[in-house]
């Protein structure tokens, strides 16, 4: 059997989405954020919003999502991409909004702008990409890091005793009545991305349909940050992330 | 027809003129001596009549980030706030004047520093001109003198922020938000259509549709040679401004010995202090910078060849008090006069310090 018989389009498990773009790709190799661009670039097409979506990107090792999902992008201050998204929202109600935050940008110096959107229940989706580590600055404490868990900034080791514990802002978030969707999930096995998929698509649908604030926060690895293969990575996340970050529905109305 | 003449606040009659230019979205915070701007607002309801956005956000911070929000969909939007409020903007009016959006910030300024005083001041000056976020930018800086100039600089605000895609501001402080004038509002205008704006600000992120590649708004640019040329930009648009984009009002400058340089609140005691010098002889005039940034500086310089002094009358220790003199340039004598702490200047007081420090 030759190539092209192979390539037939029934043969077709993978392809890459339409919606990315052939930039070529910043992200570590292993790195979840490649995983995470796909599946929402995927969402968008199928329930056709490419021309109703507007993308608020972060800052953090996701500082460039706007340069491979051909969509219409705004780069926010560090944090504050949940209030571009309610001002867009607000001005834009038929258009779908979505951020895409890491844990320093929505759980440290984005706390405020994420909880009281959420508290609003401005019709957004929120994904929170949890690597438990500020990649993009070169491994620092993030406010998600595991205790005892080793940064450049935490070289020790995670002290929560005078670093403060490991925070869990997805439960405090499922909390407000403006919440409609709070759920954790993975991308480190196929059977993990379609479920992500599936929520993805359920928070974009949400957001369209006006119920209310939804964020779905994807358990991540950061091989480069963790100093690990990226299968180890998987591994350690599994063994050790996914205890005190469980995966799941905390909230789904 | 009669005209439409109302009493009202500095800060009401922002508000109203917003609802009446087609403002698409107001985004503040509660601060003392601005908040009946949001609140004027609030009792208007506009989402009923024109469908204004009208949000009371979490802080500062997050308005002015809901204003670039906001502005990244080509919408007029607005906030506004006092002194220690527009500290916590200035990282978002940067990140405005780096991803080159448009929109207007209102500060009713108070003393400082720090909390201050909730009295009038205009010790923001140097914030507003000189920088007061991070990195090479200018913020077009418009100075109102009356509550009819509070209403009609909203306008003129958003028209040069679109014109230019810029940031600008109205500097103003707590005597014209709060004091009470005759002003005459604008006619209403509706509010653009999507397809307006698509069409006014075709780099707008309202969607992508077939016709075009994807509209990005951001700051960044981590290749030196490219953020140079942005920086380039930048500063090519900041000397066409200055060029062309100056205002200033000149009382009584024309045979003028002294010229009083003062804007805002200090130019209005002003006006009384060169009546009162006129009516003991003395030829003083008042140049009143409108526009703060472009400042008025070859206007400044050509009255060097015909006054004796100047004295510069604001409401702190002397901060447009440089720029008059880097315009002047050692030509003339250059003073300054003012008060600090919520306290204004009386009339007299400033034709006191104009005989000490200048005429003697």
């Amino acid at each position: 059997m030759d190539i092209e018989t192979i390539k037939s389009p029934e043969n077709l498990v993978y392809a890459k989405p339409e919606l990315m773009n052939d930039n070529h790709m910043h992200y570590c190799p292993g790195c979840s954020h490649g995983v995470v661009h796909k599946v929402i670039a995927e969402v968008i097409a199928e329930l056709g919003l490419q021309e109703k979506t507007i993308g608020i990107a972060p800052v953090g090792c996701a500082v460039f999502a706007y340069k491979y999902i051909d969509i219409d992008w705004q780069e926010a201050a560090h944090g504050r991409a949940p209030a571009l998204a309610t001002a867009t929202k607000r001005l834009l109600p038929d258009r779908m909004v979505f951020t895409y935050q890491g844990d320093g940008d929505l759980a440290a110096i984005g706390t405020a702008e994420t909880i009281h959107a959420a508290n609003r229940g401005e019709n957004i989706a929120i994904i929170f990409i949890n690597n438990g580590i500020y990649g993009m600055t070169g491994g620092q404490m993030a406010p998600t890091t595991l205790s005892d868990m080793k940064t450049s900034t935490s070289p020790e080791g995670r002290n929560v005793e005078t670093m403060g514990n490991p925070l869990k802002i997805l439960d405090m978030l499922a909390l407000l009545n403006g919440v409609c969707l709070a759920t954790r999930t993975s991308v480190h096995t196929a059977a993990a991305v379609r479920k992500t998929k599936k929520l993805i698509k359920l928070a974009f649908e949400n957001a369209m349909a006006g119920k209310g604030t939804s964020i779905v926060e994807v358990v991540s690895t950061c091989n480069a940050g963790w100093k690990m293969t990226p299968a180890a990575a998987n591994d350690w996340m599994v063994e050790h992330m996914f205890p005190y970050y469980p995966i799941g529905d905390l909230k789904n109305i | 027809m009669s005209e439409e003449i109302q009493l009202m606040k500095g800060n009401e009659a922002i508000a109203h003129a917003a609802i009446r230019y087609g403002v698409d979205g107001y985004f503040g915070y509660p601060i003392t001596p601005q908040s009946e701007v949001i609140e004027t607002l609030m009792e208007q309801a506009p989402w009923k009549s024109t469908g204004m956005v009208v949000l009371q956000a979490e802080s500062e911070v997050a308005a002015i980030n809901m204003v670039y929000g906001g502005a990244a969909c080509g919408k007029y939007v607005m906030t506004s706030s006092s002194s220690p409020g527009v500290s916590l903007k200035q990282e978002g009016i940067s990140y405005m004047a780096g991803a080159e959006l448009p929109g207007l910030i209102v500060n009713v300024q108070r003393g400082g520093p720090g909390l201050g005083t909730i009295q009038p001041s205009q010790a923001d000056y140097f914030q507003t001109v000189k920088g007061g976020g991070h990195g090479d930018y200018r913020l077009i800086t418009l100075a109102p003198a009356s509550v009819q100039e509070m209403a009609d600089f909203v306008a003129l605000g958003f028209e040069l922020s679109f014109k230019y895609r810029n940031p600008a501001m109205i500097l103003t402080d707590g005597v014209i938000g709060q004091m009470m004038e005759k002003v005459r509002l604008p006619e209403q205008r509706r509010r653009r259509t999507d397809q307006e704006v698509r069409e006014q600000c075709p780099w707008a992120t309202l969607g992508k549709t077939a016709d075009r590649a994807p509209n990005v708004i951001t700051s960044l640019e981590l290749d030196s040679a490219m953020m140079e040329k942005n920086n380039e930009r930048f500063q090519a648009k900041y000397r066409v401004i200055e060029e062309q984009e100056v205002r200033y009002e000149e009382m009584q400058c024309d045979d003028a010995d002294y010229l009083l340089v003062a804007f805002g609140s200090a130019a209005r005691i002003c006006m009384k202090s060169i009546e009162l010098a006129r009516a003991e002889g003395l030829k003083v005039g008042l140049l009143r910078p409108i526009t703060l940034w472009p400042f008025p500086t070859k206007e400044l310089r050509r009255y060097a060849d015909q006054v004796k002094g100047m004295l510069s009358v604001e409401l702190n220790a002397g901060q447009m008090v440089e720029d008059v003199r880097l315009a002047v340039n050692g030509v003339v004598p250059v003073e300054h006069y003012g008060r600090m702490g919520g306290i204004i200047p009386t009339p007299d007081g400033v034709l006191d310090a104009l005989k000490e420090k200048l005429i003697r």
